[in-house]
């Protein structure tokens, strides 16, 4: 295995806890189980689409394509706690496949990327969050979105379709334990 | 069944999709989108039915999601039969794809007797009875129901048919 330019006493820290964490019982039982690790890819699979599902109805509320009798606080008010409580779902379910290899996972391209996708979706929801969408609680249903929440939204579409491409892509990439 | 998995796995067509190596993962990433869009109508509809969820009307709200449940459905419905031209003998004996099947019919049927009840009673939606507490019973269940026929669909990559 080869980890590029990557060296030095970080790395070896990291890979040191890596290792343990493969070695606990929890890693052990859903690597070896029949039935555990695919129960937990359904646990994913249902909560990673109503995360992308619920996020593409504000974000298409944003960009004015569909909900646009609805003001955008109504909407994400209703829809984004349900969001919130899928991507719990989907972190917890990720970080139990995540555990069960994470060697493996740590070095797949594929998962790097994803992970680094995540976080630039978090920064540009809180960028939108509180600072370009501060006054969104007034905007009426009939007000134009500012050019800096579709800019917003756009980009949120983009990374969330990219996550779930990335994340089907790790499930043919990661070879079997 | 088997004779036809085997007929289809022979054809060109079939051939094409498996020797292209990127098309498998793409067209099950389009189809987790789909899943996505089906599921997050379903959702926002039986959120409503229960009444969780009620600054719209049953009506607007199934204006707004009704249509989007359909197109994903037939995202869905376009990419689930590509995955099938491409590996008919992983899917189609597969007991995890029958059942899939057998609870998609179900839930295609639940779904176009909601359509169909949505016209004559829109009183319904607001009055506090029964037949309401039965209406949330059956949405909760309906919804479960599509989150059973995402999970067949993942165990179609687990059980091995020979």
């Amino acid at each position: 295995m080869s980890w590029g330019a990557e060296s030095g006493a970080g790395v070896q820290s990291v890979m040191t806890f890596l290792k343990w964490l493969e070695s606990t019982q929890l890693a052990e039982f859903i690597r070896e189980s029949e039935w555990a690790f695919p129960a937990v890819e359904s646990v994913h699979v249902i909560a990673l689409a109503l995360v992308v599902g619920t996020i593409a109805i504000v974000d298409l509320r944003l960009l004015g394509l569909a909900s646009t009798s609805r003001s955008y606080a109504e909407l994400s008010r209703e829809v984004l706690p349900w969001t919130w409580a899928s991507f719990a779902f989907a972190a917890i379910s990720g970080s139990l496949m995540f555990v069960s290899q994470p060697v493996g996972y740590f070095g797949n391209s594929a998962f790097r990327i994803k992970i680094l996708l995540l976080c630039l979706a978090g920064i540009n929801m809180l960028v939108f969050q509180f600072l370009t969408g501060r006054g969104a609680a007034r905007w009426r249903p009939e007000d134009a979105v500012p050019l800096s929440g579709k800019i917003a939204a756009s980009l949120s579409l983009a990374f969330w379709i990219t996550v779930v491409f990335l994340g089907r892509w790790i499930g043919f990439t990661m070879t079997p334990a | 069944m088997e004779a036809f998995a085997q007929w289809l796995a022979g054809t060109s067509f079939s051939h094409g999709v498996q020797r292209t190596l990127w098309l498998i993962p793409v067209l099950q990433s389009i189809h987790i989108l789909g899943i996505a869009v089906v599921l997050s109508s379903v959702a926002m509809i039986e959120l409503r039915i229960v009444g969780v969820v009620k600054s719209q009307t049953m009506i607007q709200t199934a204006h707004r999601f009704l249509p989007w449940l359909w197109a994903g459905l037939i995202l869905l419905a376009a990419t689930g039969i590509l995955l099938i031209v491409g590996e008919p003998k992983r899917s189609l004996p597969n007991p995890a794809f029958q059942l899939k099947m057998l609870m998609l019919a179900l839930a295609l049927a639940v779904a176009l007797a909601f359509r169909a009840s949505l016209r004559p009673n829109t009183t319904f939606w607001t009055r506090s009875s029964n037949a309401r507490r039965l209406t949330n019973a059956l949405a909760i269940l309906a919804f479960l129901l599509w989150c059973a026929i995402a999970v067949a669909g993942r165990w179609i990559a687990y059980i091995r048919v020979e």
